[in-house]
């Protein structure tokens, strides 16, 4: 990916910051300025509080270009509870159980780095809950 | 003594807010031991905190700068600085400190800035923050220390070297969890420990890393801290120093006539090692989650190469109600997944793959 691209997504990646439809009220992740409920126009910034469960999720052993290092890792699409359905990897899961329904967080991390010399790219993944909620 | 150059703000200043980060991963020092000694030898500590495979310097200090911003209770658009102190920034040059003013909202009309002096970047950084909303130049600002600290495999530094740290929000006193009564610096140039550039283990001076170095500086900070402010170690209910090992900090506490009930329940470097910039920082943030409004707290940073920065604090009202918005340093030191050398070897980069 360019610079010029994970520049423009770092708002979104760094803290799950999305839209809000001021028509509708629906929360809008990622944002598309376009309400996906009601098709009217939502460019209203909103800041997701990061708390969701997990909706489903699966482990990776064989990874894209430029994860090979962090395999095996899980991957989940996790349901935030403001609504959106969001795709990311689970992180410090220890030995913990991961099972639908698991109550999850988002943390800003390493997604990857641009090769040997390239930008460190940081975004969004989600961690088991650290407190119980 | 020379001149005693006790530091007060015009302005009095506070913790507005503090927060705390460990990463999830222990190895346990015996592990060190056994690959690297037959198994022999002290153990300066029990165990050490390791990032995982997708952690570093920024993403340690984003969960940092988040908890401390929930319990400041202020909007991160307020925040006038914000200062990451640390001897493990992941680029040479590109600051970390701007990643973590987007990351929490602080940008754009913010200073930002990285620090460096080994491990007491992190209260340099506080001292200047003191200053900063001290002369009235911003409301707040926000001084982390954080650090995955390097250490050679197989050498002394490898038993200790952890990671971790905190971040505070400095505000004006009358919103803060506690206020600086005062603080001090001192700095001479002691070649105790260095890790020069594109190097990428850092070096130390053996036996010389103690007494001209860590013990001098600490004991003369924390001293002159005192008498400036009239106050003697029995005044204080709770004290915290850099922690590069178990014996270092529990020795200059004596001496300056500590007892153990007072540094117990800053003392994390047992259980989580020694986390650099963070290390005296981090001890602070757990003794804020006990602490009674009332209580003084003395915390002495050190940093090789060399200095140390003293601070008293005095606990306040809002700290018991502010301290629940944001999980206690305890909770992050009892999560952990024990993981042997192998493990850590692959975690801190050290597997060639390439």
């Amino acid at each position: 990916m360019e610079t010029s691209q994970h520049w423009r997504l770092r708002k979104q990646r760094y803290a799950l910051v999305g839209e809000v439809c001021p028509h509708c009220e629906s929360k809008i992740f990622p944002p598309r300025d376009i309400c996906p409920d009601c098709g009217e126009d939502a460019r209203e910034m909103y800041q997701f509080s990061g708390r969701g469960e997990v909706y489903s999720h699966t482990t990776v052993y064989q990874a894209p270009s430029g994860h090979a290092e962090n395999v095996p890792y899980p991957v989940a699409i996790v349901r935030l509870e403001e609504g959106p359905l969001v795709t990311a990897q689970l992180t410090d899961v220890g030995d913990q159980p991961i099972e639908i329904g698991t109550p999850v967080e988002m943390v800003t991390r390493k997604l990857g780095a641009d090769g040997e010399r390239g930008m460190l790219v940081y975004g969004y993944k989600f961690r088991p809950a650290l407190v119980e909620r | 003594m020379a001149e005693n150059k006790l530091l007060v703000p015009d302005r009095e200043a506070g913790i507005i807010g503090y927060g705390a980060y460990i990463p999830r991963y222990r190895l346990p020092v015996k592990e060190v031991a056994r690959v690297w000694a037959d198994g022999k030898g002290g153990l300066p500590i029990h165990e050490k905190a390791v990032t995982g495979l997708d952690e570093d310097v920024i993403t340690m200090s984003i969960e940092a700068a988040r908890n401390a911003l929930a319990r400041s209770g202020i909007d991160p658009t307020e925040i006038g600085a914000v200062w990451v102190g640390s001897e493990s920034h992941p680029y040479a040059v590109k600051p970390t400190s701007t990643v973590v003013a987007e990351a929490i909202g602080a940008t754009p009309h913010v200073l930002a800035a990285d620090w460096e002096f080994a491990c007491k970047a992190g209260t340099e950084a506080i001292q200047a923050s003191i200053g900063f909303v001290g002369s009235g130049m911003a409301d707040y600002a926000l001084a982390i220390g954080m650090d995955t600290a390097q250490g050679r495999p197989g050498d002394a530094l490898e038993y200790t070297a952890g990671a971790g740290g905190a971040a505070f929000i400095i505000g004006p006193a009358k919103d803060a969890v506690c206020v600086f009564e005062g603080s001090y610096s001192y700095a001479t140039d002691t070649p105790d420990f260095w890790r020069r550039a594109n190097a990428i283990y850092p070096e130390h001076g053996e036996r010389f890393t103690g007494e001209p170095a860590y013990f001098s500086h600490t004991q003369t900070a924390a001293e002159s801290l005192l008498e400036a402010l009239g106050a003697t170690a029995s005044d204080f209910r709770f004290a915290v120093f850099h922690q590069p090992n178990t014996k270092f900090p529990m020795r200059v506490a004596k001496s300056l006539g500590f007892g153990q009930d007072q540094i117990e329940a800053g003392l994390l470097v047992p259980e989580i090692g020694n986390t650099y910039a963070g290390s005296a920082m981090i001890g602070l943030t757990s003794i804020l989650d006990i602490a009674d409004p009332g209580d003084r707290i003395l915390m002495v940073s050190y940093g090789s190469g060399a200095g140390s920065d003293a601070f008293s604090l005095r606990a306040t009202e809002a700290l018991p109600r502010r301290r629940g918005s944001a999980p206690a340093t305890l909770i992050y030191v009892k999560r952990r997944t024990e993981i042997d050398y192998a493990t850590y070897a692959r975690l801190r980069g050290k597997l060639v793959l390439k």
